[in-house]
């Protein structure tokens, strides 16, 4: 393959799908698919939830993955840090999530690279947004894949965070979102116990409670896993950009937790 | 109808690699060079906007002199080719050898093809896991591709500042003396360059896995200043 060359009128400027289609390799481009309706088990990613904090937002994602009703994958990564500033969690058909997050990432490095500096906070949840269209097709035949956006505001100085439904539709929440199957308890947890500027720590515990409830009801979602050492995905967005908390720090978390619940 | 004059190849190419130098020369220099944690590219550029280096991959980075818009337009499609490489494959298949050919591909296409040739002197360089793959590869405008050893200099005074940089280029420097090496060899003996005058950055191996950093001029500027 020779290197892509566009004539000034022609040229595809910062956008990496664009180029890719021009070039022969539509992302999207997906012919006779056919979802779980028609019988066919595809891997399935569920709960994640965000919320803001008086710094910034914090993100968490559990670890499984199921086909029907079979664990499929123990280890999945839900919450993925897209640039510095920012990550996605993504719910729905694994296959076609993890896909768009790829491209997702290439695109904001792409961007970033082609015109010398990053896009804003809203032009990256735009961008996001346009990818869930995108994905409309395969959609509408069972390989739904919905995220959530979340990340630091630069120019700001604040966390930000948005959710997308399948058509694309992008709605930038104020407090908390959630989203996957796991949704409604952990959504629940999150509002009840939600304060308004809360520090860092409260906000990682909030999140690993909503996910522990979560898991507690819904089968498709996995809860902490100390046999194994598989602990959920939490990650802390603010001014000095995405850092994942690991695991140690949220095994001390979720022993605190599972002591509470066994009174 | 007017026959057109007879032109001789030789000649033909003569005038247009004359075009192409002399629109180069015109331009300020810059220079690549490897240092102990990976590449430093410098150049004397007064904008801080139109830059001459620039990221193009994790490893990679690419550098021109000569006419912006013309080096832009070939660092864009560079960024897109490594992009694309990457998205179909893996990021471990983009490197620098195969940029650098498809760089000097279109090189010289449009040096013997278009009324014009491109009036630019580009780089590409990769640092590698450890100073002995480091690579620096050079295209002319008219598409020949060089793999320079150690350093690598474009631009206008090409000569004298080759011969500044053969002087004192060692392998191994640690970044500062590296960066006053080459400055030295941009300004020659009657001259300084303010650090506002530079832009440099540097391709580093401790830099994670985007390896392209840009050195503010504040870095620049103590950098600049030796050790006592």
């Amino acid at each position: 393959m020779g290197m892509p060359f566009f004539s000034a009128g022609t040229d595809p400027g910062s956008s990496l799908p664009e180029v890719l289609r021009r070039l022969g390799h539509d992302p999207f481009a997906m012919t006779g698919v056919m979802g779980s309706d028609h019988g066919l088990d595809i891997p399935h990613a569920t709960t994640c939830v965000a919320v803001k904090y008086a710094d910034g937002v914090v993100m968490a994602g559990d670890r499984r993955a199921t086909s029907g009703n079979l664990i499929s994958h123990r280890f999945m990564e839900k919450v993925v840090e897209a640039d510095r500033y920012s990550a996605v969690a993504i719910a729905g058909a694994a296959g076609p999530a993890m896909e768009m997050v790829k491209l997702f990432q290439l695109q904001l490095e792409h961007y970033e690279k082609v015109e010398g500096q990053s896009l804003s906070l809203e032009g990256k949840a735009n961008q996001l947004s346009g990818m869930v269209r995108s994905n409309l097709p395969a959609a509408m035949q069972g390989l739904v894949v919905v995220p959530i956006f979340a990340g630091y505001d630069q120019r700001r100085h604040t966390g930000r965070l948005w959710t997308f439904d399948v058509t694309g539709g992008r709605y930038e929440e104020r407090e908390y979102v959630a989203t996957g199957s796991g949704s409604l308890h952990a959504g629940t947890v999150m509002k009840v116990q939600l304060r308004a500027d809360m520090d860092r720590s409260t906000a990682i515990d909030l999140v690993c409670r909503a996910l522990w409830e979560a898991a507690d009801a819904d089968s498709a979602t996995g809860g902490p896993d100390t046999l194994r050492a598989i602990y959920p995905v939490v990650a802390v967005i603010d001014s000095a950009g995405y850092q994942r908390i690991d695991d140690a720090d949220l095994k001390t978390r979720y022993e605190t937790i599972a002591a509470q619940s066994n009174r | 109808m007017t026959t057109p004059f007879y032109v001789a190849p030789e000649q033909m190419m003569k005038d247009r690699a004359d075009f192409a130098r002399k629109g180069i020369a015109r331009g300020r220099a810059l220079v690549a060079l490897a240092f102990d944690d990976g590449i430093a590219l410098i150049a004397e550029n007064p904008s801080n906007n139109l830059r001459k280096v620039s990221e193009i991959y994790d490893r990679i980075a690419f550098a021109g002199v000569g006419r912006f818009n013309e080096f832009d337009t070939l660092r864009v499609a560079g960024v897109r080719a490594a992009d694309v490489k990457g998205y179909q494959y893996s990021r471990d298949d983009v490197d620098a050898r195969g940029l650098a050919n498809q760089y000097g591909q279109i090189l010289g296409q449009i040096f013997t093809h278009e009324m014009k040739p491109m009036e630019v002197e580009i780089l590409v360089a990769e640092v590698g896991p450890s100073t002995a793959e480091d690579q620096i590869f050079h295209i002319l405008y008219d598409g020949t591709v060089m793999d320079e050893p150690g350093f690598c200099v474009l631009g206008g005074d090409v000569e004298r500042i080759n011969a500044a940089m053969t002087d004192s280029f060692a392998r191994e420097l640690e970044l500062g003396a590296a960066l006053r090496m080459a400055v030295a060899a941009l300004a020659g003996p009657d001259r300084q360059i303010p650090a506002s005058e530079l832009e440099a950055a540097v391709l580093s191996r401790s830099n994670g896995r985007r390896c392209f950093r840009r050195l503010p001029d504040q870095e620049v500027e103590s950098l600049l200043v030796s050790p006592a």
